[in-house]
């Protein structure tokens, strides 16, 4: 299916290009990165950077149960999981008195003790170190697939959400008189963003996950002056920031994941110096 | 803004006035909205027609943003919002205009006010700029307000006044036969309200909207409104604005007659 990829960068003169595992992990970085930070200028936008950051986390505990559940590879246990936990979170928002960032806090903790728990009782927790990093070189060409298959349509179901989302972050009446149906809208991309996170977990890795997301777009913001420019700002730092980063982690010989993450945070400083120096 | 004249292109540049009367007439019924444990509105009884410019007056708290956003259907209640064709025989959805109490965005948020009326207008996601069409209706629009300068600006960048003509505009895009105002004018000087009252009910006439006005102004209400409907966590009154000023209650509640203040003043007039 990728041959002609593989032929493509393959015959690059570098020395990375040799290497099948890096050819995979570009091709799957090309292509999500900018999805991944689309999804993430809307988070940001939406004030819902904590949630994202709980909803990685969470996938700590629904590793545990797949693994206990004697599942070898973990990913649909892990969607399971995070899903609930995000609906979890949108339900306690609704019916408790609680202000919504000591919820979300409180159900991480939950969700990262659980974890902790099921993996120490079965010795499992040696086993899982990758997902707490990521491991970028190691993603197979199914896993590609899987990626994109979920990916693409959940990126085109945030579009569809964009304008209604923007429209009820500024005033839920003025959007409400628009007729938008402002908590479906809301609930459901809450479950996109769990979906998204837990999906590129395997390449970035818990622990970092909500850095690749929100990054970008942060970076945006510092410079964009209208919805164009801060989505697309916020895509293409990802795509660069993501490629450079991959490669840079190739020499020095580092976690891909880590090294993107430095990389994305170097940019975001470099524009807010830039948003200072403009005033 | 002198009002008057309409050209070809329709008043103010919103296009043809719709037909006379549409869907426009809306009936509530028995109307009630708790949060918790607390009954923030209760038996709200009221007809609005269309052509009408209905002021709703009360204290803080007394349940008059409420009862516009349960209008709008956005907040849980009892009771029946319904929106009829002119013989209150046939439901019609309606088109609802809106102005809110207040937006919120921090200084910086990249949304430019081209944005702000895409996302609400157009399906296309804003994220795409704007489709020429639809920057021509966003133009159209502001021109009506006189802040067609300000289409690219961001809202943070934007001052008080020029924030509300811009919700102005926005509501008013396209015309609706109902228009909701959550105190419009905080925030804007007494020339600015004036031409505002002045604006909102000529349009009223021209479209034949339906115009239901949430104000502190209550002087400013009795020269403009048709109606005026005094709320208290239920409506205490609904008469000719000249009535309404006149009733003890109102005189009471809002100190019109400072030194009968505490008086209860004579309730039996």
């Amino acid at each position: 299916m990728m041959d002609w990829w593989h032929a493509l960068v393959g015959g690059l003169p570098f020395e990375w290009a040799r290497y099948a595992f890096m050819r995979n992990a570009l091709f799957a970085i090309i292509i999500v990165s900018p999805l991944f930070s689309l999804m993430g200028a809307l988070v940001v936008s939406q004030r819902l950077a904590f949630y994202s950051d709980a909803v990685g986390h969470s996938a700590l505990a629904g590793l545990a149960i797949g693994l206990l559940l004697g599942m070898v590879d973990p990913f649909w246990a892990m969607i399971v999981f995070s899903a609930v936990f995000g609906l979890a979170i949108f339900g306690l928002k609704r019916w408790s008195a609680v202000p919504v960032d000591t919820v979300i806090g409180l159900l991480m903790s939950f969700a990262v003790a659980l974890g902790v728990l099921l993996l120490s009782r079965g010795g499992n927790f040696m086993k899982v170190g990758h997902f707490l990093v990521g491991d970028l070189l190691s993603i197979t060409s199914e896993q590609i697939a899987r990626l994109l298959l979920l990916m693409v349509p959940a990126t085109f179901l945030v579009l569809r959400s964009f304008n209604a989302l923007t429209l009820a972050s500024l005033s839920p009446s003025l959007a409400a008189s628009r007729g938008f149906r402002i908590g479906r809208e809301e609930v459901i991309f809450g479950l996109l963003v769990a979906l998204a996170v837990t999906l590129n977990l395997q390449w970035v890795g818990i622990l970092i996950i909500n850095s690749l997301l929100i990054l970008p777009a942060a970076a945006a913001r510092n410079i964009a002056r209208n919805l164009r420019e801060y989505v697309g700002f916020a895509m293409a730092n990802g795509l660069v920031c993501s490629v450079a980063g991959l490669l840079l982690a190739y020499y020095l010989g580092t976690s891909a994941g880590a090294t993107i993450v430095l990389v994305a945070m170097g940019v975001f400083v470099v524009t807010a110096l830039a948003r200072l120096a403009r005033k | 803004m002198s009002g008057g004249a309409s050209d070809g292109q329709g008043l103010f540049g919103f296009g043809a006035p719709h037909e006379p009367c549409g869907a426009c007439s809306t009936d509530i019924r028995g109307l009630c909205v708790r949060l918790g444990a607390k009954e923030i509105l209760r038996d709200v009884d009221l007809h609005l027609h269309c052509g009408e410019l209905a002021a709703v007056v009360g204290l803080n708290g007394a349940g008059k943003s409420t009862l516009l956003r349960a209008i709008l259907g956005e907040i849980p209640h009892t009771g029946r919002v319904s929106f009829m064709d002119r013989d209150h025989r046939f439901p019609v959805s309606p088109q609802i205009g809106y102005v809110p109490q207040r937006v919120e965005f921090d200084a910086s948020a990249p949304i430019s006010v081209a944005d702000l009326f895409a996302v609400a207008i157009s399906r296309r996601p804003a994220c795409f700029g704007l489709s020429r069409g639809v920057r021509e209706t966003v133009l159209a629009g502001l021109r009506a307000v006189e802040a067609s300068h300000l289409i690219d600006r961001r809202l943070g960048a934007l001052s008080g006044g020029e924030l509300q003509r811009v919700l102005l505009a926005l509501s008013l895009t396209p015309p609706p036969n109902l228009l909701l105002l959550d105190e419009p004018l905080s925030g804007i000087d007494l020339a600015g309200r004036e031409r505002f009252y002045r604006l909102v009910s000529d349009l009223r006439r021209r479209f034949d909207m339906a115009v239901v006005l949430v104000s502190h102004d209550l002087a400013a209400m009795v020269d403009f409104a048709d109606r005026m409907i005094f709320i208290e966590g239920r409506v205490i009154c609904d008469d000719k604005p000249p009535n309404v000023w006149a009733d003890p209650r109102v005189r009471v509640a809002f100190g019109l007659d400072p030194h009968s203040r505490r008086a209860g003043g004579g309730a039996e007039k």
